[in-house]
């Protein structure tokens, strides 16, 4: 255990001590808005979130490279382009209840279309497959930092506000009734997934980022009988499958998202049938 | 209580459609609750009974007529009507205690929603008035559906409603418990105005003093003349009206709508 330490203290092993730091950092992100994202079923609105990142991504480093726009990075096009694929599908639901899962797919595919577009006409080398399948060699200090800020604009909100999160999360009509700013609610949900889902990129990247989203949440509400015992659970599966996967990865030279999501989902199939049989009452 | 005060519920010249141009799902309807009544709304499936539950919580604007609850807009006087859902409309798995969810009637306007002491007894002693005591630390998902209901109408009555509107209660009540359930119903109409809504079988209490039929168009009987022609005319085919002791079940025999 203590050579494993020495080693994971090697310089040349900065990146595997980064990725492991932002997945400890990102644990409670993950536990509070994915059970979020469980709870209010919204996965598939998340997924179309995370594959419109790459629409901005494309985008941004379209304007960076031939507009000559130096501060439209890759980062801030990820972020514009989930969050606006979010709100987008989220205002369709609030008005249009009907025909969101078509919103969704359309949304996702042409989120992803765009991207692939910009990135083909972008000229130098862009390393679109590090956005689809993550690159924790991507992970930098700007990474870490927007991390802790994540943290704190989720945590402090699900805190303050948790009665609230709750009783709009279990009935948004009923609560709508109670008076309580549901829209809000929800929007502000949507944000804050959007920003989660481009945290995560670089560690599983696009395409497998909704298994890291819900798998911890889905399996801790297997266990639970709070949400806020949900969250709490998930923080911690998100710990030991972010770190296990990576160390995972790093000893048998596999890639870190497929070994993280097949650990997560291993889990989360144990706890589909354990979970009838720990009682709830 | 005093009659005073303007109507609980005061429907006028109600249209409404949910696309401009396609029929009306409600059309021309009028009736008036005064405070102090209590009433059934039944109806074929399709006929409006959830778009007037709708309409009458200010979930659905009108296109025309109006829709006052206490004397004004459903959205102004949404605080003082207790609403219970169908069960099924919610997420099976959610995770929350059963008190949790009672105390979800105690909630307040805005986002700071903590909850006081004087709010946790509100909501005990309404779980307690719908016979679910013992449950509360009990996981929401594990009930029966007769008894996520009966929690769900303590959720209502834990924000102390003067009107409480129920979605279908008698849909699941668990075999053994419906004498139990109908006098706690009535019990409640002693104190505040309780509409009912109920699909293919309207039932129809002896202390209800109005049965609104809702099928396009709205009509409105007292149990004493809600007949079997009544109940045909509503339901468009041959309905059997079975009067209990206590209350008076109305079966669909027909398969087919006639219209």
């Amino acid at each position: 255990m203590s050579s494993f330490i020495n080693e994971l203290f090697k310089p040349e092993l900065a990146f595997l001590r980064n990725a492991i730091l932002l997945g400890l950092l990102a644990g409670p992100v993950l536990g509070v808005i994915g059970s979020m994202v469980v709870t209010r079923r919204i996965s598939s609105l998340a997924g179309a979130s995370a594959h419109t990142a790459l629409g901005g991504v494309g985008i941004a480093l379209f304007l960076q490279r031939v507009a000559g726009l130096s501060w439209c990075s890759g980062s801030l096009g990820a972020v514009a382009g989930a969050v606006f694929a979010a709100l987008l599908v989220g205002i369709v639901s609030i008005y249009a209840r009907e025909r969101e899962d078509t919103v969704i797919a359309v949304v996702w595919a042409l989120g992803m279309a765009v991207g692939l577009l910009f990135l083909d006409r972008t000229p130098g080398y862009v390393d679109w497959q590090g956005y689809l399948f993550g690159n924790i060699l991507l992970i930098s200090r700007e990474s870490i930092i927007m991390t802790i800020v994540l943290d704190v604009l989720v945590l402090v909100p699900a805190v303050i506000f948790y009665n609230s999160v709750l009783a709009t999360t279990f009935d948004p009509v009923f609560s709508h009734l109670r008076g309580l700013p549901v829209n809000l609610i929800y929007l502000l949900l949507l944000v804050l997934t959007a920003l989660t889902i481009v945290l995560l990129i670089n560690i599983v990247g696009i395409i497998l980022v909704i298994a890291l989203l819900t798998l911890p949440a889905a399996s801790a509400g297997s266990w639970t009988k709070h949400l806020w015992s949900m969250m709490l659970g998930a923080t911690v599966l998100s710990w030991i499958f972010i770190v296990g996967g990576l160390l995972a990865s790093y000893y048998t030279d596999l890639p870190a998202g497929p070994v993280i999501v097949v650990i997560a989902s291993a889990v989360y199939l144990v706890s589909l049938c354990t979970g009838k049989f720990i009682k709830k009452d | 209580m005093s009659c005073s005060c303007p109507p609980v519920i005061q429907v006028k010249d109600l249209t409404f459609s949910y696309r401009k141009g396609d029929a009306p799902t409600l059309e021309n309807v009028n009736f008036t609750v005064k405070c102090g009544e209590s009433g059934c709304i039944v109806g074929p499936n399709g006929g409006g009974k959830s778009t007037l539950l709708k309409l009458m919580l200010g979930l659905l604007v009108p296109d025309s007529g109006s829709v006052s609850i206490f004397g004004v807009s459903p959205a102004a006087a949404s605080r003082r009507i207790g609403y219970m859902p169908q069960y099924h409309q919610l997420d099976a798995s959610f995770p929350a205690t059963v008190l949790e969810v009672a105390l979800m009637g105690r909630a307040r306007r805005g986002l700071f929603g903590r909850y006081s002491s004087d709010d946790c007894d509100k909501a005990v002693s309404a779980l307690k008035e719908m016979g679910c005591s013992g449950l509360e630390k009990r996981s929401f998902s594990t009930l029966s559906g007769g008894q996520r209901q009966r929690v769900l109408i303590a959720r209502a009555l834990a924000s102390e409603p003067e009107l409480l509107l129920l979605d279908e209660p008698t849909a699941n009540i668990d075999p053994g418990a419906e004498e139990q359930f109908y006098s706690t119903l009535e019990e409640l109409k002693s104190r505040m105005t309780v509409l009912t809504v109920s699909h293919d079988l309207g039932f129809v209490s002896r202390g209800t003093d109005h049965i609104i039929c809702v099928n396009r168009n709205v009509s409105v009987h007292t149990s004493e003349d809600f007949t079997s022609e009544a109940a045909d005319a509503v339901y468009h085919h041959k309905v059997n009206l079975i009067r209990h002791e206590h209350s008076c079940f109305c079966h669909c025999s027909g398969k087919k709508q006639a219209k």
